[in-house]
């Protein structure tokens, strides 16, 4: 049957009939409509980014950057010592959660399929563990705060520190390294799991020689995210890591990052000036960031890349 | 015939409920090379991962009979241990997202091997022994993704030669490559039949004949499940095949 063609059955327009001016001019329309849309977003975002650096840049001086807040209401002092914070506590929760996200999601994803296959209680606890982890990702962080708060600071006796808040700030992040893991994993062709394990190699030495280093791209995407999840957060941390905006000497000091000092400044002084100045800041500090961890995974993955 | 070296004894394979291959005996000659052929869904791709293991990868895989390797039961070995000696090259070129050096000193350096000069001569002679070494040996340094399909096949062969396996299993080598990159990866079969046990899954009527010594064929009916027809000679085969099966598929009547 494939191949006749049945003679009742004819084409409305043949190539010459049709009216391909109409189609082109249709086609051009909604390509017109797509490149507005798109060149509004994107103005959208220059507005916003160009606005805070604009009006933000006018408070940004050396000073303003190596000195520490005065505290107050009236806003003096710089922010050099929540620039600080800021770093410290990135540091702390990605040592946190990084190790606990990508081990989490190897297992899922690795492992998991396998052994779920003997046991039906574990099949139903890999289910738990997935919904689980999609749940997280959509919970509003201030919830996470409180539960920061309850467990670390208070029950566990942490105190407002920089250890209750990375622990609460971890919570945060891992189902965003878990799920960016996951993907990253699945992308792994098996070709290159079968192709190892074909010329004898364990599970593990194909899983860390292979595959983690195939993924690492996309596990690196999903740390870049969760830096800038941290370093924007304000409600988990308002209530974790207290507000003191001296700087912390240990893990077990209170302090302030820059989105919780631009918080304080906006709401509780005069300083709006400032308050600008640190959004300036803190701008361009998660830029330069994800700039430097791309740079650094560019270099990680030189062979990788070019599978794609 | 020669000493045997891969044997099957009343060999069956299930997945699930499904029985995909059944009592299957066969006797493979060592350095020689045997064509596995027979129509789509025969299992004769599932028989041969059957002797690298690769079956216990797929869920709900079960055997039944034994399959030995010199003599020994193979199921009872280690498969990381057999995996070494039985190598495997697979339809689609598959290097790893590494340098052409890298890619073949894996094998040797998952088994422990550290030193620069051992690995830097252990690349060579595979390089050479899969005939590529004159076409990559001042770009070693090169990502194996870098070269074209003919070049990565051989890259993965001599892959698998760095490991130094006595087996060589290969499902379809040549299935996605051009008819020039076919015919040099089919030279190098031959050459490497004087020293490997070479056992290769083909579709292709013309490959078997012109590479293979031996040649099973394999069947399957309306039950899906594989069975082994035929065994002999591969001259025997394509030209006085004992039975009528055989005759139709490799006269082209169907498959």
């Amino acid at each position: 049957m494939i191949g006749e063609r049945s003679s009742e059955i004819t084409l409305a327009h043949t190539a010459k009939t049709r009216n391909l001016k109409t189609e082109h001019r249709v086609q051009k329309f909604w390509f017109s409509l797509m490149w507005l849309f798109g060149l509004i977003t994107v103005l959208i975002l220059i507005l916003v980014i160009g606005y805070v650096l604009v009006q933000g840049g006018k408070a940004v001086n050396w000073e303003l950057l190596t000195t520490p807040p005065k505290g107050g209401l009236s806003g003096e002092g710089g922010i050099s010592t929540t620039i600080a914070t800021t770093f410290y506590l990135v540091g702390l929760t990605l040592l946190i959660a990084t190790p606990l996200g990508v081990s989490a999601a190897v297992y899922l994803i690795e492992y998991a399929g396998e052994q779920s296959l003997s046991s039906k209680f574990l099949r139903t606890m890999i289910n738990i563990a997935n919904f689980a982890v999609e749940t997280l990702a959509g919970i509003p962080s201030i919830i996470f705060g409180l539960f920061g708060y309850v467990l670390f600071v208070s029950t566990l006796k942490f105190g407002f520190s920089l250890l209750s808040a990375s622990l609460a700030g971890a919570c945060l992040v891992l189902p965003t390294i878990i799920r960016t893991t996951e993907e990253a994993l699945l992308a792994v062709p098996d070709d290159y799991r079968r192709g190892s394990l074909a010329l004898g190699a364990t599970k593990w030495q194909t899983l860390s020689r292979i595959v983690l280093p195939a993924a690492m791209p996309g596990i690196i995407t999903g740390i870049i995210l969760s830096v800038g999840r941290v370093i924007s957060e304000t409600a988990v941390f308002y209530v974790t890591l207290g507000g003191s905006y001296r700087l912390p000497t240990s893990i077990m000091d209170s302090g302030r990052t820059l989105a919780l000092h631009l918080y304080y400044l906006a709401m509780d002084t005069r300083a709006f000036d400032k308050a600008m100045g640190t959004g300036a800041v803190l701008v361009v500090m998660i830029f330069l960031i994800n700039l430097v961890i791309n740079l650094i995974s560019r270099k990680l993955t030189a062979g990788v890349r070019k599978v794609r | 015939m020669n000493d045997s070296k891969l044997v099957t004894i009343n060999y069956s394979l299930y997945y699930g409920n499904f029985q995909a291959l059944k009592d299957i005996n066969i006797k493979i000659p060592e350095n020689k090379v045997t064509a596995l052929i027979g129509p789509s869904g025969c299992g004769k791709s599932t028989f041969l991962r059957s002797f690298n293991r690769m079956n216990d990868l797929i869920p709900g895989v079960r055997t039944e009979g034994s399959v030995l390797l010199d003599g020994e039961d193979l199921f009872k070995m280690d498969p990381v241990a057999l995996r070494q000696n039985v190598g495997m090259v697979f339809q689609k070129p598959n290097p790893f997202p590494k340098s052409i050096f890298d890619n073949i000193a894996y094998g040797p350096r998952v088994t422990g091997l550290k030193d620069r000069h051992k690995l830097e001569e252990i690349v060579e002679r595979s390089l050479r022994s899969a005939a590529l070494w004159d076409e990559v040996k001042d770009s070693l340094g090169k990502s194996g993704l870098e070269l074209s399909g003919g070049q990565q096949q051989r890259l993965c062969i001599a892959r698998a030669l760095a490991v130094e396996p006595t087996v060589i299993l290969m499902d379809e080598p040549a299935a996605s490559l051009d008819p020039i990159a076919t015919l040099r990866i089919e030279d190098l079969i031959h050459k490497l039949s004087e020293n490997y046990t070479i056992v290769i899954v083909t579709h292709n009527m013309q490959q078997a004949g012109r590479v293979s010594d031996y040649t099973a064929f394999f069947y399957t009916d309306e039950t899906r499940t594989g069975q082994l027809v035929e065994f002999d000679e591969t001259k025997t085969i394509f030209t006085n095949p004992s039975d009528q099966r055989t005759e139709d598929y490799i006269t082209g009547r169907f498959g």
